[in-house]
């Protein structure tokens, strides 16, 4: 049993932390009242960004700078996210545009981007496989915890993963902190609830939607960098990313819109997504592919219990996918 | 406090002449042509007059491609029209993906199953009639729980894409020729029962004008039906809907299940009409863009057919330019996205218009 849980959790723990990441930053933008269906595409903008600037360093340099070889690709990796967050506000905010359709168009053009940019690089490397490996930079976002193999099989289960993935825990407690302790969380919830009273409130509903998407935006696009450099060891290949980005925006309704559930509830999905490689099925391939919808048929499930317990604080935010127009 | 008072502001506008709405989208496209004809000038040194020119030749270069072109058009028209009465009904079917996948799992049923067990005018009955009530099976459950508990629609069909995507899956392999390949192939290859009927040698002259004219059956049932006035009304506002006497769970159950009944066409015109087979890509996506369309053109259906050809002519000439230029296929998503943010910002100046404010001295 024990073997087992020490070669399924930490593999369960490395395909949950870009859902964490991808959850976290989209409770934050729908705690604002944003529906951002385009964290899909955020999160591979945010990918090959990280790719791009680790790219350029990689190939510019014979030795990395361990500090440079990080922040570059981390930088990138926020700056273009963040760039994604700004066009979703504008579109959004700014010119109130419809959140589901200009969420699917973000989603179209991030993907895009990630495929397009992530095919090019690979052509310019002339490798022969359909892919890029940035094994250097990889090596310095995987670095475990130096005591995590003297610590048997708690280092193993516990220690053994990278700064991001302790990262992403941290910003999901802090996130968690700042929504339900703070003064500026509690004016966050009331623009999500009811924009036009937080208006009346003195709360500035414009800035907090802004701030809000992109801060989700930003670490959102921390999951894509965590998948390629550390999960794919630095592998980018074209559309290996996959449903991560819608899974994330369901594990968002499966927390009930808590980012500290997020932690173990992005573990979990992540368990189940990998499931299916861990069930004795034998020959009988078609069975697994129905494991592969456990994580869907439990968000779905989620969402019906909480619709139907109705009880008010675990709806999602009241003007979530509305646009606020003050002049009414 | 604001001390400054704001230069300009914003107010709604009322309707807006046709002519001046149709001249702001019209620059809108023009403007994000121009800023993807330099952004392909930047990213690979090409004329851009020559890519588009290249577009043009891969839509309709040869009387094939020209098809295609209808083909692609019918079968994301379709979708389409499915979403249009929900989302004017203010329902977020983004379930058009799953629901069509069930109709393509329904018809490839009947054709694996009982294809050469019964004539063919029967099957091809048969599966009419099993592909439009697996359309409408996915999507009358989330319609039932938004009419009864007010579960999150939006959230709910995207969900359901992905548990159908993984139900095809299962089919797939259970199905799959030969044993191992993970692929189904073309289904009554000898046979061809099931295929539906050829309109002379064109293969797919019969999905076009079956989608014609659900077009227009759609146009005059939003238009012209009490049904379409009912789910406009409940769209508009619950509380008048409800004071007029409409029951409004069932308009929520009865437009879902049109919707879901025209995606499950969708999926049988894939799969008996043009493509013979099953695969979990079959309907590419087109759920989605169906979502874009549909908004695009203010749900009605003849602007639609416009909105589908500006999208679909967007991937088949960035499909074109990929393999002429050697270019990334993705190419053709970053131009469809930065075309579609475009529109998207439009809309801003056809429901807003920004006055400038007069200053303190103007004033008095």
């Amino acid at each position: 049993m024990l073997d087992f849980l020490i070669r399924f959790i930490p593999r369960a723990v490395g395909q949950g932390i870009p859902l964490m990441y991808g959850s976290v930053g989209e409770t934050i933008t729908e705690k604002s009242g944003n529906l951002n269906l385009g964290t899909a595409g955020i999160m591979y903008v945010g990918g090959i960004c990280g790719v791009i600037g680790a790219f350029l360093y990689e190939t510019g340099n014979k030795t990395l700078n361990p500090f440079l070889g990080i922040f570059i690709p981390l930088g990138c990796c926020i700056a273009g996210s963040l760039a994604m967050g700004l066009l979703y506000c504008f579109l959004t905010v700014s010119l109130r545009a419809n959140q589901n359709v200009c969420g699917l168009a973000m989603t179209t053009f991030g993907v895009g981007f990630g495929n397009f940019f992530g095919g090019s690089l690979i052509k310019l490397s002339g490798a022969d496989v359909p892919s890029i490996a940035l094994s250097k930079t990889s090596g310095l976002f995987s670095q475990k915890l130096p005591i995590a193999d003297q610590a048997g099989w708690f280092g193993k289960i516990f220690l053994s993963y990278s700064f991001l993935a302790y990262a992403a825990v941290a910003i999901a407690l802090i996130a968690s902190y700042i929504i339900h302790n703070t003064r500026t969380g509690l004016s966050l919830r009331a623009v999500g609830e009811s924009p036009a009273t937080a208006d009346a409130a003195g709360i500035d509903v414009i800035k907090y939607k802004y701030v809000a998407t992109c801060i989700g935006a930003m670490i959102s696009g921390l999951g894509g960098l965590y998948y390629v450099f550390d999960y794919a060891s630095g592998v980018w290949s074209n559309d290996a990313f996959g449903d991560r980005g819608w899974l994330a925006i369901a594990l968002v309704i499966f927390t009930i819109w808590q980012p500290v559930h997020s932690i173990w509830a992005s573990i979990a999905f992540g368990g189940l997504y990998i499931l299916h490689m861990f069930i004795p099925a034998g020959t009988n391939l078609a069975i697994k592919e129905l494991y592969q919808m456990a994580p869907f048929l439990a968000t779905i499930i989620m969402l019906i219990i909480t619709s139907i317990r109705n009880r008010r604080e675990n709806q999602p935010p009241a003007s979530l996918g509305l646009s606020y127009f003050n002049m009414e | 406090m604001h001390n400054k008072a704001p230069r300009f502001y914003i107010a709604r506008r009322g309707d807006i002449l046709w002519y001046k709405a149709w001249g702001i989208r019209a620059i809108a496209i023009a403007l994000a042509l121009l800023l993807c004809g330099f952004i392909t000038m930047a990213a690979t040194g090409l004329d851009p007059i020559k890519v588009y020119v290249t577009m043009l030749d891969g839509n309709f270069g040869t009387s094939r491609r020209f098809w295609m072109l209808l083909q692609n058009m019918a079968i994301l028209l379709c979708v389409s029209l499915a979403l249009a009465p929900a989302f004017r009904m203010h329902f977020w079917n983004l379930g058009g993906d799953g629901q069509s996948l069930m109709g393509a799992l329904g018809a490839a049923a009947c054709m694996i199953c009982i294809g050469d067990r019964i004539p063919n005018v029967l099957l091809i009955i048969i599966m009419i009639a099993v592909s439009i009530s697996c359309g409408i099976i996915w999507a009358v459950i989330p319609a039932y729980f938004k009419a009864r508990f007010g579960t999150n629609e939006t959230l709910f069909t995207l969900m359901m894409n992905y548990v159908a995507t993984q139900l095809v899956a299962f089919f797939v392999i259970i199905w799959e020729v030969p044993k191992g390949s993970g692929k189904i192939g073309i289904i009554n290859q000898s046979t061809q029962a099931g295929w539906f009927p050829q309109i002379g040698t064109n293969k797919y002259l019969l999905n076009i004008i079956i989608v014609l004219f659900i077009t227009v059956f759609i146009f005059i049932y939003m238009r012209y039906s009490k049904h379409g006035y009912e789910l406009a009304v409940v769209g508009e506002s619950e509380a008048t809907a409800r004071y007029a006497g409409i029951k409004i769970n069932r308009v929520i159950i009865r437009t879902m299940a049109l919707s879901g009944a025209i995606c499950g066409i969708t999926g049988l015109l894939l799969v008996g009409g043009t493509d013979h087979t099953l695969t979990t890509t079959i309907v590419a996506g087109r759920g989605f863009t169906g979502v874009m369309v549909a908004w695009l053109a203010k749900f009605n259906p003849f602007v639609m057919i416009a909105t589908t050809f500006l999208l679909v002519f967007l991937e088949r000439g960035s499909a074109e330019i990929t393999t002429i230029f050697g270019l990334n296929q993705s190419f053709g998503d970053i131009i469809t996205g930065i075309i579609l943010f475009f529109i998207l910002s439009s809309d801003f100046f056809l429901n807003y218009k920004i006055t400038k404010t007069k200053t303190q001295k103007e004033a008095a």
